[in-house]
């Protein structure tokens, strides 16, 4: 019985990571760029839902449609103000770039919203699931549930529809895209939009485990989808979803055995011992560049 | 009960460094000696009146505030007026030094501060050499008034705290008890340490220790640690926000026993938002100085005085600045009454054996000295209602 229970935990914290990780791996993939601001574009979804909800008092599906839609936006509207001014430049100004938007991004919400945690309403009345004699909880359940859907229409995007094909040309190589007719720059802001609606979605599910909304809310959550989506070999889909369960059954066992001031330590650890036996990560590809 | 600086205090550091360096050094106008027989006696109140731990130093500073206009209406100390100066030390330790100084040379006979753990044991170490009297009304690591004998608490330590709840949980005869607290945090170790030497000393078994590190928001891995273990009761000795989600994820997970806490429970309801459901609440008992549910005539009047001034309700903080502030003033009565001279050393010494020799009948209790700047004093043990409304439980007499 503890054994299941630490099971769904290391799933349902796995599931965040991962459901973020996608969205760090289809910005990096496209453009090369890490998104430092990924994390952060969460805790503004988070802090939506907390307005519809808790200020608003709308119910919980227009809070969740506003957290979507404004993540997506505000996305969309980093990569054409901060980003896209940059596509030339050196790839550490991009970098840099996107460290300002973070901090921009936290502090700014610290200036909003003041530096106290801000309770989440509770999306759903249900708070638990029957499930053949054990009681599940529910948030556990639908994250495990919505990041296994949305990592299945990721694939079929990138990899059925011509939108999919013009994301991963211009991947494989922008100049020739461009050559070949494909709207770079649109294809672009469509895949920060896509990242930008993952990091909506995981912003609910955050908020429907964790109930509340701080300004930093979103800095460790980024670093460890991050790590995931390292580990899982960054630009890969399902790397990025291994790397993010990786990481969360990491952070289960080691507080399982008692252990869970060292947590963090082990989930570096496990970066750092992937990174230097298989720098590419699990799912990465080893690209030869031809000088 | 204050962490030193945690990541998020570091950000919130680096945004008030960014917005510029332009405020260093002000309100150093007021320069005038007032030392010499004049007819005020000057003092201040040190804490962070901006930057992230704004929220505690502003308290602590209207409660000081609000106790000092109070005494200057009702004559003052000895027909002379007190003149208070407050000065901001943004949660910063080196901040702090600078405005102590500042508050030395302003010709300050005693100080109500610091107000967080960090600053306040800096601000320790400088006076010590002024033999400066200061009262802090809230910093409860052990350390803080070890450095000389000037420094004097209004509150509880820690481990005293961690003592008193142990002392709870015998009384209702918990049998097995388990912990979750938060690591490298002073004030959450702390408080468990000394919560767990007491308890097995009065032999309960403490079953199993969890721990989590600063920003973690998912507690199931402890949690269901915890439950396998078997406990009556968990200790969460940790700052609301924590508490309010450990609460809500172990009833969400199935638990419905007791949890125990300290005084950073204070604020898991009651604020802006509620940090956990009344339904979620049963059961719980914290221990802590001040709650606006307490029918003390004494409590009532001064919640009602702090918002008449103030507009809003007072907190723990603003009771123990308030009762800081007494101690304080305390001590210089007796000074003034061996009719010393202000800014000298002897005056000094003598506020400061006035406050260790004397005992105030606080908002948050009474509250002696016996040698030491620890406070002997009560503590209050409180619960919720069916509503989720703080309640009083029952008070721990001193020496109980």
């Amino acid at each position: 019985m503890q054994v299941l229970m630490q099971v769904l935990n290391g799933l349902q914290l796995g599931s965040i990571y991962a459901l973020v990780a996608l969205g760090y791996t289809m910005v990096y993939g496209i453009i090369l760029l890490l998104n430092f601001a990924h994390g952060d574009i969460i805790m503004v979804g988070a802090y939506i839902s907390w307005l519809v909800m808790a200020q608003l008092g709308m119910p919980p599906v227009v809070a969740m449609i506003l957290s979507v839609l404004g993540c997506t936006l505000l996305g969309v509207l980093i990569d054409k103000v901060a980003y896209a001014p940059l596509r030339n430049a050196p790839r550490l100004s991009i970098l840099i770039t996107a460290i300002g938007v973070s901090y921009f991004l936290e502090n700014g919400a610290q200036l909003v919203f003041g530096a106290d945690a801000k309770v989440v309403p509770a999306f759903t009345d249900v708070s638990t699931i029957q499930l053949g004699g054990a009681s599940l909880s529910f948030a556990a359940v639908a994250t495990v549930v919505v990041t296994a859907v949305a990592t299945v229409v990721l694939t079929l995007l990138v990899q059925k529809t011509k939108l999919g094909k013009a994301m991963r040309a211009v991947s494989e190589d922008m100049g020739a895209a461009r050559l070949m007719g494909i709207n770079v720059n649109n294809t672009i802001s469509f895949t920060f939009a896509v990242g930008s609606a993952l990091a909506g979605i995981g912003a609910i599910l955050y908020t429907m485990a964790y109930t509340q909304a701080t300004p930093t809310m979103g800095m460790m959550l980024g670093t460890k989808a991050f790590v995931a989506a390292v580990l899982g070999g960054i630009g890969s889909i399902p790397g990025a979803v291994v790397g993010g369960l990786l990481v969360g059954f990491a952070e289960v066992i080691v507080t399982a055995l008692g252990l869970s001031v060292w947590k963090d330590a082990v989930v570096f650890l496990l970066l750092i011992i992937v990174l230097i036996v298989r720098p590419t990560g699990i799912f990465g590809r080893t690209m030869s560049e031809k000088v | 009960m204050f962490k030193s600086v945690s990541r998020r205090q570091f950000v919130q550091a680096s945004a008030v460094a960014a917005a510029g360096l332009g405020l260093v050094g002000c309100g150093g106008g007021n320069g005038s000696s007032s030392e010499g027989g004049s007819d005020t006696i000057k003092v201040g109140i040190l804490g962070p009146q901006s930057g992230s731990v704004s929220n505690y130093g502003i308290a602590c500073a209207n409660g000081a505030k609000l106790y000092f206009d109070q005494l200057n209406a009702n004559g003052g100390i000895n027909g002379k007026q007190v003149s208070y100066t407050v000065e901001d030390e943004k949660g910063d330790a080196t901040e702090a030094v600078n405005a102590y100084n500042m508050l030395v040379e302003d010709g300050v006979v005693g100080i109500v501060g610091d107000v967080t753990t960090g600053p306040t044991v800096a601000v320790a170490q400088a006076s010590v050499a002024d033999n400066m009297p200061c009262v802090t009304p809230s910093a409860t690591a052990a350390d803080v008034v070890t450095y000389g004998t000037n420094y004097f608490r209004a509150c509880v330590t820690d481990p005293e705290q961690g003592r008193i709840i142990a002392t709870f949980a015998s009384e209702q005869g918990y049998k097995t008890v388990g912990t979750i607290y938060l690591s490298g945090d002073d004030y959450s170790e702390g408080v468990n340490n000394a919560f767990v030497e007491e308890a097995q000393a009065l032999g309960i078994d403490v079953a199993t220790q969890e721990a989590y590190a600063d920003g973690d928001v998912s507690f199931s891995g402890q949690i269901t640690n915890l439950m396998a273990a078997n406990v009556e009761a968990i200790l969460c000795p940790n700052y609301y926000e924590d508490d309010g989600m450990i609460v809500t994820q172990a009833r969400a997970a199935g638990y419905d026993g007791v949890f125990l806490g300290a005084d950073g429970w204070s604020g898991i309801v009651g604020g802006d938002s509620d940090y956990a459901s009344a339904a979620d609440l049963h059961d719980c008992y914290y221990c802590c100085a001040f709650t606006s549910s307490n029918d003390d005539e004494s409590v009532q009047q001064f919640i009602s005085d702090y918002t008449d001034a103030y507009g809003e309700a007072p907190t723990n903080f603003c009771a123990l600045g308030y009762d800081a502030a007494m101690v304080l003033a305390n001590g210089i009565t007796s000074a003034e009454e061996a009719g010393l001279e202000a800014g000298s050393e002897d005056y000094k010494q003598a506020v400061i054996d006035g406050i260790a020799g004397g005992t105030v009948e606080g908002i948050t209790g009474s509250i002696s000295y016996d040698g030491t700047g620890d406070p002997v004093k009560s503590s209050l043990i409180l619960t919720f209602d069916a509503e989720g409304k703080e309640e009083v439980k029952e008070t721990i007499e001193v020496g109980e």
